[in-house]
């Protein structure tokens, strides 16, 4: 007994019920909006922290950087992600969404929270960063943006996980879910808990801004906070990597070389989530070592085996599939055969290796007990997580676009050319300013500061020249960084607006899923046939960056002063 | 397809890869080892933070801060106008921290061991010592108690890098070691 209609999809062959496709288009929308706004307050942020423009005054710049913080992390990529989540139920069982309404009513909240967030933010009454470390007081409509968006997500979650029941009962699917559609159920599961302890913190600190409450230890508040806010990231993790099994199947074919390890693999996130949030107090007084050795290693380890997992099934998928597609050449020609001239396969892969290489092995590093003193709150962590969240989240939903928009708008992309470049350029500059501010970072340089010149000081202390210098090649990359991010927007509002009807002319000629793949059927299973020569070369190359690397760091520590 | 339900319904059943089961192992193996360094660098490693903490109300603990300055100053910092504290090696030793300064200027031997006391008087700050690079997170109502032992000599900045307000970026302190 639906009222809502459907259409089936002429690429894809895909049920798409109108109630589903407007959700999508309206969250993935909001998302794209809330990343143009965050980018740009990341490239003013990039010039100011360039000593040499040092371009916004200095609560300007403290101003723009909890405005940077906020859109781009928070509401970029979780409207983008419930939008991923209607996906990966809606469309992919091909079944109707529960309760559009109240999935509207979801999506309001998240609207208005988000607004009010910002108007709160822009006012100047609220730089308090998107931590909002309490004793700092924020304007209270801050907090309460974010506790309407948060209440928001969660009915979109719950919406989610409706669909989930439907599909179930009406049988539009057979067997088990898809593994996307498992990869979003762990990022859903995982957003409830999130979600929870969110509420946990944030209420108590709205109604303390409202003077209704006295005060809020400050130790407390950090290891809540980070029980959302690590979880947050682990949302983020589990979607990009739905996002890159996704892309891989819709452009080369690729399939899960093992469902089981795949699985598995998301299941490890869910199951050692719990007290990951310990690698965020690694310094502070009032937690034991053994707190945090233990609840960094079961947490963070484990879950960390599961994106290494990940890290060699989502490249060994392509290359068993590029091989059937006739790439047999060579332990490579599979990848140098790979379509990169299609931005969304071209962005997935960058999203992969960089991740792995900037975001992946540095986040273990700084999440080892002793290790994180020496980079604790510099630099080098705003550089880790533009490896994960900007080179890899940002950049895989920026690739799931490519493919999403142009299939449920049935436009075709405009500015072909252009597409072609903007991972690239994205990547590039996200790769700047992850390296250099690592760099900086290990050079003992401040994240979070307007100045480190210190000119207003009372007493002086010098970087070393070099710090400077690294700050603004980080200037620079910000501006390559932003480049793609325009080319980005550019292409998907112009084609949302502009681009050319997708007609049966279009799908047959230019088809946005791989085509050969449904005549490469085999099953999976048997040991012999799995022949991935050049996956394993990449996975040892990583692992050897990885050993060295930490191994590196432990040399740094070692030269420091002597602490007990 | 990733996109599609798994074609073999029993997929669970399906034996692994022997790359794959390599690969888990591997990683297993790893995440193993580097719990391993953590304990082992706590048993052997000289850079490790001490587990002392104490509750303080921030009042007592300026008045302990300012005891210490008052028994050990040695001069004034001419540029700042801070109390330069020399207190004799081996003692403890205690710095606060405030909007927006880091006060006082400690003064200590090279190669002597000292136990530091931190803590804020307000909001939460971030102790950065520099150029050594150690970074340490500093709470209200929380006195944290190190051991240091400087190795070289010379002025190291202290240098905030937990954001707190709008003076945050003029929030620098000074540790000067000496032979
Ligand atoms: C145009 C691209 C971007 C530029 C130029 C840029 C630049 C920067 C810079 C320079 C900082 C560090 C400032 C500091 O601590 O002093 C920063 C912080 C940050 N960036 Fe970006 N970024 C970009 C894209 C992104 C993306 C795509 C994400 C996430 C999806 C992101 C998330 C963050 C977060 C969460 C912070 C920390 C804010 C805080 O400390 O409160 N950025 N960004
Ligand atoms: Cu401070
Ligand atoms: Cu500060």
């Amino acid at each position: 007994m639906t009222t809502s209609t459907f259409r089936t999809c002429p690429d894809t062959g895909f049920k798409v019920y109108s109630s589903a496709e407007n959700l999508i288009k309206a969250n993935a929308v909001a998302g794209v909006v809330f990343l143009a706004v965050g980018g740009l307050f990341g490239l003013l942020v990039a010039l100011t922290r360039w000593q040499a423009v040092h371009l916004l005054p200095a609560d300007m710049f403290y101003l723009a950087l909890t405005a940077h913080g906020a859109d781009i992390l928070i509401f970029w990529i979780i409207f983008f992600e419930i939008a991923i989540l209607y996906f990966a139920s809606a469309i992919l069982l091909n079944c109707r969404l529960a309760t559009p309404r109240v999935a509207w009513l979801g999506f309001a909240l998240m609207l208005i929270g988000s607004v009010m967030a910002n108007v709160a933010v822009l006012q100047g009454e609220s730089s308090v960063m998107f931590t909002s470390y309490v004793p700092m007081q924020a304007d209270h409509k801050f907090y309460l943006g974010l506790i309407l968006f948060a209440v928001g997500a969660l009915v979109a979650v719950g919406v989610f996980f409706g669909t989930l029941v439907i599909a179930k009962k009406e049988k539009t699917y057979e067997g088990s879910v898809p593994l996307v559609t498992f990869g979003a159920i762990t990022a859903a599961i995982i957003a409830v808990y999130t979600i929870l302890s969110g509420a946990v913190i944030l209420v108590p600190t709205w109604l303390w801004s409202l003077g209704l409450i006295g005060e809020i230890d400050t130790l407390t508040y950090r290891v809540v906070w980070w029980g959302f806010g690590h979880s947050s990231q682990q949302i983020n993790m589990a979607a990009m990597v739905a996002s890159w099994y996704a892309i891989a199947a819709i452009t080369v074919g690729a399939k899960p070389i093992s469902e089981k390890v795949s699985r598995m693999a998301f299941l490890l996130y869910i199951l050692f989530l719990l007290l990951a949030s310990a690698h965020h107090l690694l310094t502070d007084p009032g937690l034991s070592s053994e707190w945090k050795v233990v609840n960094t290693s079961y947490a963070l380890f484990l879950a960390v085996l599961g994106s290494l997992i990940h890290g060699m099934s989502v490249p060994g998928a392509i290359e068993v599939a590029q091989r059937k597609n006739g790439f047999t050449q060579g332990v490579f020609g599979w990848l140098r055969k790979a379509p990169w001239g299609n931005p969304a396969f071209a962005g997935m892969f960058l999203s992969i290796v960089l991740f792995g290489f900037l975001g992946g092995i540095t986040g273990v590093i700084m999440g080892t007990e002793q290790l994180n003193l020496i980079m604790h709150n510099t630099l080098y962590v705003p550089g880790h997580f533009h490896g994960t969240v900007a080179a890899g989240t940002t950049l895989a939903f920026m690739a799931l676009a490519y493919i999403v928009v142009p299939l449920l708008f049935r436009r075709e992309l405009i500015f072909k050319r252009l597409a072609q470049w903007q991972p690239y350029l994205f990547g590039l500059g996200i790769t700047g300013l992850s390296i250099f501010m690592m760099a900086a970072g290990t050079l003992g340089v401040s994240r979070r500061h307007w100045d480190m010149a210190f000119s207003d000081a009372s007493l002086t202390f010098d970087y070393p020249p070099a710090a400077f210098l690294i700050m603004a090649m980080n200037g620079i990359s910000g501006i390559i960084a932003s480049i793609g991010g325009i080319a980005f927007i550019i292409v998907i509002v112009g084609t949302i607006l502009f681009g050319k009807k997708r007609d049966e002319e279009a799908v047959k000629s230019n088809p946005i899923v791989y085509q050969g793949g449904s005549t490469a059927v085999s099953s999976h299973g048997s040991a012999e046939s799995l022949h991935i020569p050049g996956t394993a070369i990449l996975v040892s190359v990583f692992f050897g960056a990885f050993v060295l690397y930490y191994f590196i760091n432990w040399k740094y520590l070692s030269e420091i002063w002597p602490l007990s | 397809m990733s996109l599609t339900p798994p074609e073999n319904r029993l997929w669970w059943k399906e034996p692994l890869h022997g790359i794959e089961i390599t690969w888990i192992t591997i990683a297993f193996l790893w995440g193993l080892l580097m719990f391993g360094v953590m304990v082992y660098w706590h048993m052997t490693g000289e850079q490790n933070l001490s587990n002392e903490a104490y509750r303080i109300n921030p009042d007592v603990y300026a008045e302990k801060v300012e005891a210490a300055a008052e028994k050990y100053t040695v001069r004034v910092d001419e540029q700042s106008g801070m109390p330069v504290v020399r207190p004799p090696a081996g003692t403890d030793v205690y710095m606060l921290a405030r909007l927006w300064e880091w006060w006082p200027i400690l003064e200590l031997e090279k190669g002597k061991e000292y136990r530091l006391h931190l803590s804020s008087l307000d909001w939460m700050h971030g102790f950065s010592l520099q150029p050594t690079n150690i970074n340490l997170q500093i709470h209200p109502n929380y006195e944290m108690v190190l051991t240091i032992k400087p190795t070289e000599t010379g002025e190291f900045g202290i240098i905030c890098n937990e954001f707190c307000g709008i003076g945050h970026h003029e929030m620098l302190g000074k540790m000067i070691i000496v032979e």
